[in-house]
């Protein structure tokens, strides 16, 4: 890597990596370093520092008590092989297996995933569906923000200069939910040309719950609520599933996303497939 | 030992050092001293330069020196083509080392810092300030060949590079009586732009020494000879002081065959400074600069009899240059492709044009099958339409029209001599081995929730052992195309081999040794090759064109055949018996009959190393040369089968069975056969499937990182299959053909013909390739009428 100039320093603590953020404006934190590398690679990111919190004991472990609580340095390996994630949010653990390939699941972290805010990534649309929250420790201290208000824009979070995410909260799943994943990929870079997770309470048969997100066409991973309306008091039949799943049409909004793989106007007319390849493996995952 | 080791699919003595990562490539040469040289690249596709400004660069930490075009103006010649295309005015761009005036595409050189590391000439970089006037740009080969296209060189009217045509038979009166009594087929077929991907990027390293005048140039080259000869030519050191060396070389598919403007100005730089200087690209600078392949846009017309026999082929296509000739670049689309129109069948007439056009693009250059595929393409791409037309099994049309089996010479109407063939037999092989019927029978039970299956076959025959040199010349090629071999044995019966060749990931290391032991019954592991070192090894004319075992290893097969001749009359002498009683088999030289009387190579080597007792007027030692100039090429062939389910709900392909049948004469290694089979099949699919190199209407390039240009992945293949059948070529000596191109020929079209043959019942009749889900998904829609 041939990058511009920069300072680096590896903060022993998560207070440390306070002290450094304030002292250091424009530094960029380092984690598994699968977002920042390329960009300091290609230099379209040069900042004076970069704080290295990859060692931090503090930020990594995944644990449930009343939640299940997944430190942000969690690797996306560590995440798909996790039975704790397997057991109470198997569309994260369905995603951070697709994530890149072996090498990048083996070093990319789920804190520096959200912190980049990539709409082609995969966990933010999880996380959305799962209801997740992000932990942030600030120069204020410690915050909680609910992941729906995370995500503000195309490479854009509710993250202030001097912010570090320290874990990701998600509810345990109770014992009618089911959870999936199902992902169009792109060929070269392996993101998600469209994602959808979706995450269902099924009572005595029928869906008496959903909470279903869509990400990678649109600039933040968004909520299907027409498809949630279609599913719930529902049964889980192939026929529901499909009617339901077109309706996704009405979830998009109007600032679509494309590029030279998969134009806008393609990736609104194939999203119901995904949605309902969603839906027909969670259905499959109902006891 | 093993004298019965040809044939046998001995592990690739390559691999260990390349699997645990100690071998040496050109950028893990370090040197005292040593300066890193970065290039500082247009960001335009066409521009007038209206000021450079190095002021800041120059007083940077660390740097050296920097270099603009007119620093080396009277320094370093043009760099030169070296495929002068006989007949076919041919205009050569001026192509200058460092763009002075005029960029032409996104990567022209417009100056080069020396810095004493990278970070410091790269960050130098940065702060050269250019002043650029963008002119319009054109990228579309057909479009750049238009009357009101933007031009790119003033002396060079109409962008046209080159207009080269191929005619055989009559091909008017064959379509006007198509016309009336049987049928045409015509198409537009394009080949994208590709980027050829070798692992390792392109890199060099020039040490000058002032006291000597001798320069070392370690170089990522296909070819270090011809390297050699052109570095000469460009920067002025002598030959013979000029010694380059191409380490460990990290595979080229074709983009290591030319001589750069970074190679040149590596050179240029150490020399000017009396450091050593190292340059190595990044990935996105091998994207952008280094050449690219294929790039035609073809009018293809085909006629034939209502019956299927076809009676003529006539095509017009306009080949993508790029911005400038690159070393071999006029030859791709011409020699290695119009040549070859014909194929596996008869064919009684065909005419094609083909106009080389100059765009704004990176030159383009061979890649890996170079010509052929696109030729290939062409005409098992208007099998198939012929076949759906009379409603007629696509493998029944081909085996309508192969050329019948032969076994020592066929003439075909491009006025080549194909050596020999049995192009129904492999046809007929491949389709009991896959069961096609069956296939077929299931595919005909129609789709499956919206998923249709097609089946895709090609046939093809290739030209590869380029080649005769007497060819060489009359094609305008500026070289020969002989190979050599020195295979040297000492007293303790363990060999060295030199070899002009250059092989840099094919195996030739094993292979070569293969040869070497069956030829003289040594262990195949005492026989150490060298190669890639001009000052250590006999001239060659490098690795490609599937040539390197189809030429230098039949160089090497009469060099170690001259061993044994003389080791023979040696072990006669010391048996005391006369040459023409001696017989020789498994590494023993016997008396006739009485094979208890006999001597071991190894016996033969240690007298004729000592020279204690030789027959009267023979020399010591157990040397011998060749320069092998083969009499013709070599003509491999095969037929492919894939199939497909296209998802029509999404546009998705998956590729669900492959099999491969090739006929490449008797194997030296079966292994790595097969490996440099699977290799060409998946670099073909990825042109079928995945790959394109876009650039956009600016001409600039919008694939340029690997994120956004896809290649094959392992998840997304099934296990391809390996067949093959032995058909000997009559005039190599081992009977060998080449097969490292084979692969890609067959595979882009086998994988397209499959893709059409599923959408046939949906009406789709034509598809640009690569076949993302949004193009098979849009084509769909059109044929729907929505």
């Amino acid at each position: 890597m041939f990058s511009a100039d920069f300072d680096y320093f590896r903060a022993g603590s998560v207070a440390e990596a306070g002290e450094l953020l304030a002292k250091h404006p424009g530094a960029k934190l380092l984690a598994g370093g699968h977002s920042l590398i390329p960009l300091l690679k290609l230099r379209l990111a040069a900042p004076g520092a970069v704080i290295d919190i990859g060692r931090i004991a503090d930020l990594q472990g995944i644990s449930v008590a009343d939640q299940l609580t997944i430190g942000a340095l969690s690797t996306h390996a560590e995440i798909a092989s996790s039975s704790d994630v397997q057991q109470h949010a198997a569309a994260l653990a369905d995603a951070a297996s697709q994530v890149g390939d072996p090498a990048v699941r083996n070093r990319g972290t789920i804190g520096g995933n959200v912190a980049h805010a990539d709409p082609a990534s995969d966990l933010p649309t999880v996380l959305v569906s799962l209801g997740a929250t992000v932990t942030i420790l600030g120069p204020d201290g410690k915050r909680s923000v609910n992941i729906a208000d995370f995500f503000q824009g195309v490479m854009m979070t509710s993250l202030g200069d001097n912010d570090l995410i320290t874990s990701i909260q998600i509810p345990t799943a109770s014992a009618d939910q089911v959870t999936a994943y199902a992902k169009f990929s792109h060929p070269a870079s392996r993101y998600a040309v469209i994602g959808v997770a979706v995450t269902l309470t099924i009572t005595n048969g029928t869906c008496s719950d959903a909470s279903i997100a869509i990400g990678g066409l649109v600039p933040t991973p968004t909520r299907c609520k027409a498809v949630e309306d279609a599913l719930r008091g529902q049964p889980l039949s192939t026929s529901t599933i499909a009617t339901a799943a077109s309706t996704v049409i009405n979830d998009l909004g109007d600032d679509l996303l494309g590029d030279v793989f998969a134009s806008a106007e393609y990736r609104k007319a194939v999203a119901h497939v995904y949605v309902r390849h969603a839906l027909t493996t969670a259905a499959k995952r109902v006891k | 030992m093993s004298a019965r080791i040809f044939g046998s699919g001995i592990r690739r003595r390559e691999d260990p050092r390349l699997i645990t990562g100690s071998a040496t490539y050109t950028d893990d040469i370090t040197l005292p001293d040593m300066a890193y040289a970065a290039m500082l690249r247009s960001p335009h596709a066409h521009a007038t330069i209206k000021n450079i400004d190095t002021k800041a660069a120059v007083a940077a930490p660390g740097v050296v020196a920097v270099y603009t075009g007119a620093d080396i103006e009277g320094q370093l010649e043009p760099v030169p083509c070296a495929w002068l295309l006989p007949d076919s005015d041919l205009k050569i761009a001026g192509y200058p080392c460092i763009a002075k005036d005029v960029v032409r595409y996104t990567g022209d050189i417009v100056a080069v810092v020396v810095a004493d590391n990278r970070y410091q000439a790269y960050d130098a970089l940065d702060l050269i300030e250019v002043d650029y006037d963008p002119l319009p740009t054109v990228i579309n080969p057909k479009a750049a060949a238009k009357a009101d296209a933007p031009q790119l060189h003033d002396d060079i009217e109409g962008n046209q590079a080159f207009h080269w045509t191929v005619t055989g038979g009559d091909v008017d009166a064959a379509f006007a009586e198509a016309e009336t009594n049987g049928i045409i087929i015509k198409d537009r077929i394009l080949q994208q732009r590709l980027i050829p991907n070798a692992m390792e990027t392109r890199s060099a390293v020039a040490q000058y020494n002032r006291a000597s005048g001798e320069l070392t140039l370690w170089s990522t080259t296909q070819n270090p000879h011809i390297a050699r000869f052109l570095c000469s030519v460009v920067t002025g050191v002598p030959e013979d002081k000029l010694r380059v060396i191409a380490p460990e070389v990290g595979g080229g598919f074709g983009s290591k065959i030319a001589v750069y403007p970074a190679d040149f100005l590596t050179i240029f730089c150490s020399k000017s400074l009396g450091r050593p200087v190292k340059w190595t690209e990044t990935r996105s600078e091998n994207y952008q600069a280094t050449t690219h392949g294929r790039d035609h846009v073809q009018d293809v017309e085909l006629s034939a009899t209502k019956e299927g026999e076809i009676t003529g082929l006539r095509c017009t296509v306009y080949a993508g240059m790029g911005a400038y000739l690159s070393t071999a670049a006029p030859g791709i689309p011409t020699i290695l492709h119009g040549l070859m129109l014909s194929g596996c069948y008869t064919v009684p007439a065909v005419k094609e044009d083909v106009y080389g056009l100059y765009t704004n693009g990176v030159p383009v250059e061979a890649y890996r099958g170079a010509g052929r595929p696109e030729a290939t393409f062409m005409l098992e791409r208007l099998i198939d339409v012929l076949a759906a037309k009379l409603n007629l099994d696509p493998a029944a049309v081909r085996q309508k029209n192969f050329i019948p089996k032969f076994d020592d010479g066929h003439d075909v109407v491009t006025g080549l001599t194909y050596d020999s063939g049995d192009y129904p037999g492999g046809l007929t092989k491949l389709l009991e081995h896959t069961d096609y019927k069956t296939l077929r029978a299931k595919q005909a039970e129609g789709p499956i929730n919206g998923k249709y299956t097609g089946i895709g076959i090609s046939s093809y025959v290739e030209i590869c052992g380029l080649g005769p040199s007497q060819v060489a010349g009359a094609i305008g090629f500026q070289g020969g195309l002989w190979e050599s071999a020195i295979v040297r044995v000492h007293p303790t019966g363990k060999v060295h081999v030199f070899i002009g060749a250059s092989p840099h990931g094919q195996g030739e290391e094993t292979t070569f040794a293969q040869i070497v032991a069956s030829e003289i019954g040594v262990d195949a592991n005492d026989v150490k090759i060298f190669h890639g070192d001009t000052d250590n090894t006999p001239m060659g004319w490098g690795t490609y064109g599937s040539r390197t075992t189809a030429v230098g290893g039949a160089a090497l097969a009469v060099a170690v055949r001259k061993i044994r001749d003389k080791a023979k009359v040696l072990a006669a002498h010391l048996l005391e018996a006369s040459a023409e009683d001696m017989e020789y088999a498994d590494g023993k030289f016997f008396v006739k009959g009485s094979s208890d009387k006999s001597k071991t190579i190894q016996d033969v080597a240690l007298m004729a190393n000592v020279a204690w007792d030789l027959p009267e007027g023979m020399e010591a030692g157990l040397e011998a040369s060749t320069f092998y100039d083969p009499p013709n090429f070599v003509f491999p062939y095969g037929s492919h089968l894939a199939v497909v389910e296209v998802d029509t709900e999404t546009g998705h392909v998956e590729l669900i069975k492959y099999t491969a049948l090739d006929d490449c004469g008797p194997q030296i290694n079966p292994v790595i056969v097969e490996g440099q089979v699977h290799g060409g099949v998946v670099q073909g699919i990825g042109q079928a499937l995945w790959e394109e190199a876009v650039y956009d209407d600016s001409a600039q390039l919008t694939t340029g990182t690997m994120l956004d240009y896809a290649l094959p992945r392992a998840d997304k293949l099934p296990p391809i299959e390996v067949i093959s059948t032995v058909t000997p070529s009559p005039h190599h000596p081992l009977g060998v053909k080449g097969v490292g191109e084979a692969g890609t020929i067959a595979s882009t079209v086998t994988v397209y013909n499959a893709v059409m043959d599923a959408l046939k019942p949906l009406g789709v009749t034509s598809i640009d390739m690569p076949f993302t889900p949004e193009r098979v998904w849009r084509a769909i829609q059109d044929a729907k009428g929505n």
